[in-house]
């Protein structure tokens, strides 16, 4: 039997070797992106076409195309996600059907992409024809982050004191509207992280967008028509090995925006914890 | 007025079925386009045939089933220690000026897209793999690799969480009792939280069998069973993606029931957490 003190000892090596193995890996996957990726940048890289068969030159059109479908699906699916946590939240107390809302938002939460992507192919793409486009492409990504959304509101609404609910009530205002003017302005900058967290997780889709919202390099302007996301763009060129540098620098742009949502989401709207 | 609260209760009612609904409709649309295969072959030989070969007009998945789950446990296997051993390190043992830098970079990480993770895979892990045991540097060990690195992060910030909220005074009532740190960190804080870690854990699984970009770009994508660490292998997830991009007929079919396959998977996970975290 060893001496607590010596096997306290050993573990704490372990643990701060654990740690700092850790940090290492996860610093030297973003050093290396910087390193590798930061020659390729410049102004021509972020607003120029790719030229050529080996996809030189810049990136925009995936740029706009990881944009547009982001934007797009945040902006049918947010409002909808919002509007799920206030029943969650404020209408409804904890039995049956908030175990099916619940559990389906697990579910749906715990869906791999690769079968979102399946599901929007045959609906969207295919039963519905609306072929590869933005808008096949946004309506898969809603189902991605709904539940996210979903659920870093419930937790801002339930945040709120109930004492301002009963404030609010107690001065005769009707449910909507302590809703309106009290719960959901004083939970606003935690629904706002949720939904920045949101933009940052479809932004960085691959699987669900690649069949969904199509691999042809364009710049889209109307939703019915098809472009390539940086995220497709960068899986491509990795693989087919035809530009690395082109490959390295759509790395670190998109890492830079993705990393960019995340801080802004925790800089901008208060450090409170989100829960993933 | 009455009208109006009675409507907007009913708007969101709806809202809050849109994620029951999405999940019943995934359901259906891959199935639509899945099930014939399935009734066309039997599910014996589609779930059990060990041969995908779909220019023969073979198409048994078991192999990539299986697949499946060795990367996925192999992940689990190297990345849950690391990422709980992160979380303790993180929540017991860091001093306040490292915890105040890295955890917010472990959260960081844990958003980063799984094709940069692929990325990192292919130009820095499978060099590396190729150089220390020899042959193409894709295959197996890879995978486990970068699927490792991939988890860690939503690990450890999950696992952090569940050793946070273990009351202070437990600890305390520990050190009391002559405990060193190690002790009360092995005898008290880690039971006390075991609910939260194997939960943490199970989501790392579902988020591994369900990681199809980071795979693809470092597995080789073989639809064998791998015979060594080294050999390349597939997963349903990786060989869905590689495929759809030319399959036709059958063949397409065949990977729409591969969908069902994993979505049946993904579902029983999330069943799995409910029950680990409801239980006492």
């Amino acid at each position: 039997m060893l001496d607590k003190n010596l096997k306290n000892k050993i573990a704490m090596i372990f643990l701060w070797g654990n740690g700092l193995v850790t940090i290492v890996i996860l610093a030297l996957i973003i050093g290396y992106v910087l390193v590798k990726g930061l020659p390729a940048m410049s102004l021509e890289f972020i607003f120029t076409s790719p030229k050529g068969v080996t996809q030189s030159g810049g990136i925009f059109p995936t740029i706009i195309a990881s944009i547009y479908v982001t934007g797009l699906s945040i902006l049918i699916g947010a409002p909808v996600a919002v509007g799920a946590a206030i029943y969650l939240s404020e209408y409804t107390k904890e039995g049956r059907i908030t175990q099916i809302i619940r559990f389906g938002a697990d579910a749906l939460a715990g869906v791999p992409s690769i079968v979102l992507g399946l599901f929007g192919l045959s609906l969207f793409v295919y039963i519905l024809g609306l072929g590869w486009s933005m808008l096949s492409g946004a309506l898969t990504l809603i189902l991605m982050i709904l539940p996210i959304i979903m659920r870093t509101t419930e937790d801002a609404l339930q945040a709120v004191p109930n004492a301002w609910r009963q404030g609010s009530v107690g001065l005769g205002a009707t449910k909507w509207q302590t809703i309106r003017k009290v719960v959901l302005p004083a939970a606003t900058p935690r629904i706002m992280t949720g939904i920045v967290l949101g933009v940052g997780r479809v932004f960085g889709e691959t699987a669900a967008v690649m069949f969904t919202a199509g691999l042809a390099i364009n710049i889209p302007f109307l939703p019915n028509e098809p472009g390539r996301t940086m995220t497709s763009h960068l899986y491509l060129l990795a693989t087919e090995g035809t530009s690395m540098r082109t490959a390295y620098g759509t790395a670190l742009l998109l890492m830079g925006i993705i990393l960019i949502f995340n801080l802004g989401a925790r800089r901008l709207f208060g450090g409170s914890k989100v829960r993933r | 007025m009455r009208l109006k609260e009675q409507i907007l209760e009913k708007v969101f009612l709806l809202s809050a079925f849109a994620a029951v609904v999405g999940v019943i409709l995934v359901f259906i649309f891959v199935s639509i386009k899945g099930i014939p295969i399935i009734k066309s072959i039997g599910i014996t030989k589609f779930i059990f045939g060990l041969d995908w070969a779909p220019t023969d007009k073979h198409y048994g998945i078991l192999p990539l089933i299986i697949g499946s789950f060795i990367v996925t446990f192999g992940a689990l296997l190297i990345g849950a220690p690391m990422a709980i051993g992160t979380a303790i390190f993180l929540s017991e043992i860091a001093p306040s000026q490292i915890k105040a830098i890295v955890r917010p970079a472990v959260e960081l990480l844990a958003g980063i897209p799984s094709v940069i993770y692929g990325f990192f895979g292919l130009i820095i892990i499978v060099p590396l793999v190729r150089m220390v045991f020899g042959g193409s540097g894709f295959g197996l060990l890879t995978g486990w690799l970068v699927l490792a690195i991939m988890i860690l992060p939503t690990i450890a910030t999950i696992s952090e969480d569940a050793i946070g909220a273990v009351p202070r005074s437990y600890r305390e009532a520990s050190y009391g009792m002559g405990a060193t740190k190690w002790q009360t960190i092995w005898r008290v804080v880690l039971p006390a939280c075991k609910k939260g870690l194997m939960g943490a854990t199970i989501l790392g699984m579902g988020r591994a069998i369900g990681e199809t970009m980071a795979l693809l770009m470092v597995l080789g994508n073989a639809p064998v069973v791998p015979k060594s660490l080294t050999a390349p292998a597939s997963a349903l997830t990786s060989i869905i993606a590689l495929d759809m991009s030319y399959a036709s007929g059958d063949h397409q079919v065949a990977l729409f029931a591969m969908g069902i396959v994993l979505f049946l998977i993904s579902f029983s996970f999330v069943g799995l957490i409910r029950l680990v975290s409801s239980r006492g």
